[in-house]
């Protein structure tokens, strides 16, 4: 199955989506990222259970925070699917990489840039 | 000072620019109102209002608020006292109704002893508020005619407000900053704690006048005669915050015991004397603790006497 | 253990936006099990912090530091060594850490940075609930082990009062009534005749009421 998806993510991969942590999403922003979601078992598939609901969890409370803080939560995401549903991967890829082009870069990147360059200037 | 805002006798002599004076009543430990009318009518003619203690040094006694209505009946103006100590915003609010209700003019508003101090050591305490929030509430009742919970009150209370003052106390540095945040939390007077340094008393007055503060509130000398030598030693070394100068003690110890009770009111005359010459003194205080006969004779000799009509 | 609640964002950076050096300061006990106050917290609450100032365009040191405990000498020693790079210190401790870290450093700013709530269990995920209120005199015997100081909305000592309504409190359906608990586990003691005992009086010295209360041991005293 060769699939179109778009090439400007980096997947991180996890045991479980119970291991993202919110301390990682904030600190993607914090990195430069422009966007995280999560992609994790169906609800109600988690082999520890409750995995995937805690990663929910967890990106409500990145939302919360990075709307507080200026970045905005509506960079972060919760998608589920199983593993034999590569094609719908893609499709939700593509959807987040959209709604993140729609919302332009990182205000933190772009806030580190500007100081770089007036420092360059 | 402008208009008067109340009925208050106490706010009209002031405001008039005469010295105020008033003195206090302690209510019984018992339900007889016998006691509160005698004390009364001993003072009744030579102050312009009367506090009532509100259960002082955290001891049970008749209620304030009951003790007022009878001296209010007797023709007298009382001066409810009021604690934060024994109840919430809701028991105080519902008081200040309750006093206002029998056209009781005037409160002071006290946090109180604590009540290990007294004979239910082992009681809880609320201080829901504290007094300058009981100077607050009082004025908010007053000037807003609305509670604490934001509704209207059909005939707001009409009270003079009032808060007490320690000119004593540590640290020194900040009994006037204390001072002005109760005058800005609405205390139109001020009673002070027993006087006895007049040094130290006119050092505080004289940084009270430099900071405006006797210009939006009358501040009362507090003035209380001492019985005996014993009771100088006793307030000098066990009551917290109160300043007994030596000489003071040498001077009663240096007559003859039966005199001592004598000298301890030519001492407060005297003082009284001095400071009605202080910029910023608007009126007296004097505490004649169960020793109300005496009120008048002090009273009289100051200088202070007849009280004026208003 | 004691129950803390994290301080809204909003309130957290108003108190320190002045401030350009700010150590965030955690606790690895009750604070930290009941999520408010333990290094996870302390690493959130920095990079948020991180991120908003530059979102801000302003240039902020934000530390980061988690200590054993925060009501102890010994480990609050081991910042004095570099509190001075710090302009304020946001304790994610307890009421009683902010207080003793203030104690000791009495020229750094301390700001609270968790809400103290109360004394209580981890009833469940998510749902930490008050049991003491540490009025310092147990009356756990007389009640079936079910405190009415604590979790009486009135505190009666000889309940439940006229508002309990199908084993629940007047205050809210959500609450329980403590006296309800309290009948439901003497039946099942058999201690019912237990009940018919008046409870006296409470001395409430030993409570918040009676002044900043102390234990003095002797035996252990050095």
């Amino acid at each position: 199955m060769r699939l179109k998806i778009p090439t400007n993510f980096r997947i991180v991969r996890l045991p479980c989506t119970g291991k993202l942590d919110l301390i990682h999403v904030l600190r993607s922003f914090e990195k430069g990222a422009d966007g995280v979601f999560a992609v994790g078992c169906m609800e109600g598939d988690c082999h520890f259970n409750q995995g995937n609901f805690r990663a929910r969890k967890r990106i409500e409370q990145a939302a919360q925070l990075l709307d507080k803080v200026g970045v905005g939560g509506e960079r972060v995401r919760m998608y589920n699917l199983s593993s034999g549903e590569g094609p719908l991967f893609a499709q939700y890829a593509t959807e987040m990489v959209e709604l993140i082009k729609k919302l332009g870069p990182n205000p933190i990147k772009q806030m580190k840039q500007k100081k770089t360059d007036a420092a360059a200037a | 000072m402008s208009e008067c805002r109340t009925e208050s006798r106490l706010e009209k002599v002031m405001r008039a620019g005469h010295l105020g004076v008033t003195s206090e009543c302690g209510p019984p430990r018992g339900s007889d109102p016998a006691e509160v009318r005698e004390k009364g009518a001993l003072i009744k003619d030579h102050v312009d209002a009367v506090n009532v203690t509100d259960n002082q040094t955290a001891m049970t006694r008749m209620s304030s608020l009951a003790a007022c209505v009878h001296l209010k009946l007797e023709g007298i103006e009382p001066v409810l006292q009021m604690v934060t100590r024994d109840r919430n915003r809701v028991a105080l609010q519902s008081d200040i109704l309750g006093a206002a209700s029998f056209d009781i003019n005037n409160m002071l508003c006290l946090s109180g002893d604590h009540q290990s101090f007294g004979d239910c050591a082992q009681g809880q305490n609320v201080h829901d508020l504290d007094s300058m929030q009981l100077v607050q509430t009082a004025r908010h009742m007053r000037d807003e005619g609305k509670f604490l919970g934001g509704a209207d009150i059909k005939r707001p209370p009409k009270m003079f407000v009032g808060a007490a003052a320690n000119p004593f106390a540590d640290p020194f540095e900040i009994r006037i900053p204390r001072l002005a945040k109760k005058i800005a939390c609405g205390a139109e007077f001020i009673q002070t704690q027993c006087i006895y340094n007049i040094d130290k008393f006119k050092e505080w007055m004289k940084r009270a006048v430099d900071r405006g503060l006797t210009e939006k509130a009358f501040i009362m000398a507090g003035m209380t005669p001492m019985k005996s030598v014993g009771m100088a030693k006793y307030m000098k070394n066990k009551v917290p915050g109160m300043d007994v100068p030596e000489e003071i003690i040498k001077r009663l110890a240096g007559v003859d015991k039966k005199a001592q009770a004598q000298e301890g009111i030519d001492i407060c005359v005297e003082h009284i004397q001095q400071l009605k010459e202080v910029e910023g003194v608007a009126g007296f205080h004097i505490m004649a603790i169960e020793w109300e006969e005496k009120v008048p004779e002090i009273v009289e000799r100051s200088g202070l006497y007849p009280r004026p009509e208003v | 253990m004691i129950i803390a609640e994290k301080k809204p964002i909003e309130e957290i950076i108003e108190e320190v936006k002045d401030f350009d050096r700010i150590l965030v300061l955690g606790c690895n006990e009750c604070v930290t099990v009941c999520e408010a106050g333990g290094k996870k917290e302390v690493e959130v609450l920095a990079s948020a912090l991180r991120m908003y100032f530059i979102t801000q365009g302003k240039e902020k040191t934000i530390g980061e530091r988690t200590l054993e405990r925060q009501c102890d000498h010994e480990y609050l020693e081991e910042i004095r060594g570099n509190i001075d790079d710090y302009d304020a210190v946001i304790s994610l401790a307890c009421g009683v850490g902010v207080q003793f870290c203030a104690e000791k450093y009495l020229e750094m700013p301390l700001l609270p940075g968790v809400n103290t709530v109360c004394l209580g269990a981890n009833e469940d995920r998510g749902l930490w609930t008050e049991r003491c209120q540490a009025c310092g005199t147990c009356v756990l015997a007389r009640t079936g082990g079910i405190c009415p100081v604590s979790r009486c909305a009135k505190r009666v000592l000889n309940g439940p009062c006229g508002g309990s309504t199908g084993g629940k409190c007047e205050i809210s359906k959500d609450t329980d009534c403590a006296w309800q608990l309290i009948v439901d586990r003497l039946k099942a003691l058999d201690k019912m005749d237990d009940y018919e005992k008046v409870a006296p009086i409470k001395d409430w010295s030993t409570d918040r009421a009676g002044g900043p209360r102390t234990v003095t041991r002797e035996d252990v005293k050095i």
